[in-house]
């Protein structure tokens, strides 16, 4: 039996913000789900004629690629003192950065902190997948204790190298943060929860209530070591004992 | 209609950044260039533009990569160690190709060094200082007045070559008051358009600004494309001044402070028959390579003379290679060279 083209509806598609420029991540990574959730947001709220995205060093060096937006890559740690200097310049524009933990919680960590006490008025993804995944796997500042990584391959020993960092709990203690949120992606019901958090920080900037932070758990397969359903179940039974998910901040 | 009026070097710098249209501002305070700073606290807020006390120079600097890339006229400002830090940030603009305008009023170094005036960070300025292969256009003011004209200057070469364009200046400059008639301020809205920034993409394919290619053949075409922009700078931008050289037999080379004190040698040698003249760049980078080595085969002596131990010279010796004499006096450490000092400098090398 024949199906009619003409009686398909078309329940899915890539959304319009999103290039379809193909990826450079690896199979079963997050970073490819939380670009798709990015692009849908920026669909729903019909900005992407005024957004501009930050990619930072890290696997995300080519997210400029993947949105039908303005972008700039920038140096590493600095997406978001940079995304300060586009915002300041046209507060009407939608300005999100889009860090790694790396990126975000070591080598940037005065500019994270900095803009985020400024609040100033920016959308900040911060993508939290315990490794540096673009070098080859080293230890990062929120590597688990006794996880094994390039540089810690005895595990990390928090006699020498100290605690995963909980970033977002430090933001959370500032006064100008309007949302601080850790969310996560390993099955449809985190997904579900990702996309709203990340539709409410970015309608806080259009809305220009200030600085928002999304921090998502995500894995890192790669590096880990680990088959994507493995590594799904690593960041749902153990990296969130350590990392609970949920609002830090939400004075929306 | 313009009036003089008296104003410290670093607040010229500030007021003229301002009449550049200067729309964004990002700075860490450091003497000797807090006036600076405290001017632009003062007046950019009231002018509706932003002012940014920022958290360090790298995030100064990266401020400045975001406001650039918007389409803004854009500054910051510093002294050596902050100058220092920047280094990452301003690889990044000349990588993209963002105009900013960076000041430095030096102080002496390495290190913490101390906050007298000093020379000592011409290499840093003038050889790249951060990595890959780039330069800035470099000015060297040498009075309170031209500081200010260097600093329109500076906004308008950072546009038409979108490049990073640097004030040299030393805490001397910074501190000192003269007598000034401020430019005319620019109407920031008659500034031409700036088709490549971020601005929102509308109408229009998304712009995409980036410091990087991971395929060779890719970044050597980026880096063919920078290193002709720096031929046509070379070739249209190389600025500077001669003082009673016309009929010299010896020439002092110094630029900013020192050349300023050196022209008050050049009075003093010629009232004792000395036949001294000045030859001063006023763009450190590009160099005045062409100029010295037509003055270098007409005089015996091009004496270098900084606050350094010995930057601007190798400059001055590639100009001049061996047609003339070439020796160096230089002051180290925030010492300031007297009159007196480079006067008998000078007599060493004369008869
Ligand atoms: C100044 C500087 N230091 C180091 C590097 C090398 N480097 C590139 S990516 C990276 C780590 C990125 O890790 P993360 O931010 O966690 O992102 P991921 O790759 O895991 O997505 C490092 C250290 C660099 N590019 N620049
Ligand atoms: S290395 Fe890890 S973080 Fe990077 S793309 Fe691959 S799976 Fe994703």
């Amino acid at each position: 039996m024949s199906v009619s083209v003409e009686r398909m509806v078309k329940v899915f598609e890539r959304p319009r913000s999103l290039t379809g420029a193909h990826s450079t991540y690896c199979p079963g990574c997050h970073h490819g789900i939380l670009t798709r959730i990015i692009g849908q947001t920026i669909d729903d709220l019909g900005i992407v004629e005024r957004t501009v995205g930050i990619a930072p060093v890290g696997c995300a060096v080519f997210a400029y690629r993947w949105y039908r937006c303005d972008a700039l890559q920038v140096a590493h740690g600095r997406a978001s003192a940079v995304a300060t200097g586009v915002k300041r310049a046209r507060p009407d524009l939608v300005v999100f950065a889009y860090q790694g933990d790396g990126d975000f919680a070591s080598i940037g960590t005065a500019e994270s902190i900095h803009a985020a006490n400024r609040g100033e008025n920016i959308t900040v993804i911060f993508v939290n997948n315990q490794v540096y995944g673009m070098t080859g796997g080293e230890m990062a500042p929120t590597t688990l204790v006794g996880q094994k990584t390039t540089t810690t391959p005895d595990g990390r020993d928090p006699a020498l190298f100290g605690y995963p960092i909980r970033f977002s709990e430090m933001i959370a203690q500032l006064e100008a943060p309007v949302y601080v949120t850790r969310q996560a992606l390993f099955d449809t019901k985190r997904i579900q929860e990702t996309t709203k958090a990340i539709r409410k920080a970015f309608t806080n900037q259009v809305e220009r209530k200030g600085y928002s932070l999304v921090e998502v758990l995500a894995t890192c397969p790669t590096n880990w070591h680990m088959k994507p359903v493995e590594a799904n179940r690593h960041v749902a039974e153990v990296v969130t004992k350590v990392f609970p998910l949920g609002d830090l901040v939400n004075r929306g | 209609m313009a009036k003089r009026v008296l104003m410290r070097g670093n607040e010229v710098i500030a007021e003229a950044a301002i009449r550049a249209g200067c729309q964004c501002y990002f700075a860490y305070p450091i003497t000797p260039q807090a006036e600076l700073l405290e001017h632009m606290a003062r007046n950019m807020p009231r002018l509706g533009r932003t002012f940014v006390q920022a958290e360090s120079e790298v995030a100064a600097i990266s401020m400045v990569h975001g406001a650039s890339a918007a389409g803004v006229r854009t500054m910051t400002s510093s002294s050596s160690p902050g100058i220092s830090l920047k280094m990452e940030g301003i690889s990044y603009l000349a990588g993209s190709s963002l105009p900013a305008v960076i000041v430095n009023v030096v102080r002496g170094g390495p290190g913490l060094g101390n906050i007298a005036p000093a020379q000592c960070d011409y290499f840093q300025a003038t050889k790249g200082g951060g990595h890959g292969d780039y330069h800035m256009i470099v000015l060297a003011p040498s009075t309170v007045p031209e500081a200010g004209e260097l600093t329109m200057l500076a906004f308008e070469l950072a546009d038409r070559y979108r490049t990073p364009v640097m004030i040299l200046a030393d805490g001397m400059l910074g501190q000192m008051m003269e007598p000034v008639l401020l430019p005319d301020p620019v109407d920031p809205a008659a500034l031409p358009a700036k088709p490549w920034a971020a601005t929102g993409a509308k109408g229009r394919e998304p712009n995409i600004i980036l410091s990087f290619d991971l395929d060779p053949e890719g970044l050597r075409r980026m880096n063919l494309e920078l290193q002709a922009r720096y031929r046509t700078i070379r070739e249209k931008e190389v600025r500077h001044e001669e003082t009673e050289t016309e009929d010299a037999e010896i020439v002092i080379a110094a630029h900013g402070t020192v050349a300023r004190i050196a022209k008050s040698v050049v009075r003093m040698a010629r009232a004792e028959g000395i036949r001294l003249g000045l030859f001063r760049p006023i763009t450190v980078w590009p160099f005045p390579y062409e100029p010295l080595r037509a003055l270098s085969s007409r005089v015996e002596t091009v004496l270098t003379v900084e606050m350094s131990a010995g930057q601007m010279w190798e400059d001055v010796r590639l100009a001049v290679a061996e047609r003339a004499k070439t020796p160096f006096y230089g002051e180290l450490g925030g010492v300031v060279p007297t009159p007196k000092g480079i006067l008998r400098e000078v007599k060493r090398h004369v008869g």
